[in-house]
């Protein structure tokens, strides 16, 4: 019994390894790029992911052909969206001046851009992911690309004064 | 430009200066996952224990009281016309 379980155990752990050796750089990427953080200095996704690594740890030996990407991918962002929610701006924590390529976004923006665009997740999948409807999803994403394409050149983290009015008005 | 041609320079900017992943990160995941585990472990442990001493339970009050046994009748019909 004892043996089983200590066999099983190292089995989790040497899966598990591989799994983050591969997955933690392209994962701890879009973490990064969530919560607009500079990629050197990334407490917060480090956090995250880490979170996100050990509940998928948790539950390896009953994923049953889960993929623990997908998996990993959808507890970071239900958590990203969980705590923008419930703790957005906690009072005696001064929020830090967003960084990266999608600084110019609010956080929702940044959540679509990076499952639609940096994560290829598709357009149904991604609202169903975020509890919204299809369409808000599709008019988020092209809201947002428009704000950095007009924001770029303009330096890193300033949010421009005109933003292009949702409802799909900036598709061409 | 196209909302196409927006969303590959997005995702072009997106692809630059990926973060460093930090060399403890595996340790730390497992780390806390195991302490996951376990703890979830207890508790399951703990829920069927709790079962087991509710069912043990409810066969001891039952075998003791005999619920389903239908009580000995304690009045009698009056006797009248004797």
């Amino acid at each position: 019994m004892r043996a089983r379980h200590a066999a099983r155990d190292a089995r989790r752990a040497r899966e598990f390894e591989a799994f983050v050796a591969g997955a933690a750089g392209r994962l701890l990427h879009a973490a990064t790029l969530l919560t607009a953080e500079p990629p050197d200095d990334n407490p917060r996704a480090l956090r995250l992911l880490t979170r996100a690594l050990a509940d998928t740890y948790a539950r390896w030996d009953r994923l049953r052909g889960e993929d623990p990407y997908d998996r990993v991918r959808c507890h970071l962002v239900t958590r990203f969206a969980r705590d923008l929610r419930h703790r957005y701006g906690v009072p005696g924590r001064a929020r830090r001046r967003p960084a990266g390529p999608l600084a110019a976004l609010g956080p929702r923006e940044r959540l679509v851009v990076v499952l639609r665009l940096y994560e290829g997740v598709a357009e149904e999948q991604a609202a169903a992911l975020l509890g919204l409807p299809r369409e808000r999803v599709d008019t988020l994403c092209a809201r947002a690309t428009a704000t950095l394409w007009s924001a770029r050149g303009s330096g890193d983290g300033a949010r421009p004064a005109t933003v292009t009015a949702p409802g799909g008005g900036t598709r061409s | 430009m196209n909302r196409r041609e927006r969303e590959a320079a997005v995702r072009r900017s997106m692809d630059r200066s990926p973060p460093r992943v930090p060399p403890g990160l595996c340790a730390d995941a497992v780390r806390r996952g195991g302490r996951l585990l376990r703890r979830r472990t207890a508790a399951r442990r703990l829920l069927w224990l709790l079962l087991l001493a509710a069912a043990v339970a409810f066969a001891v009050w039952a075998l003791a009281v005999q619920p389903w046994v239908a009580p000995p009748s304690e009045t009698t019909p009056p006797l009248t016309d004797w």
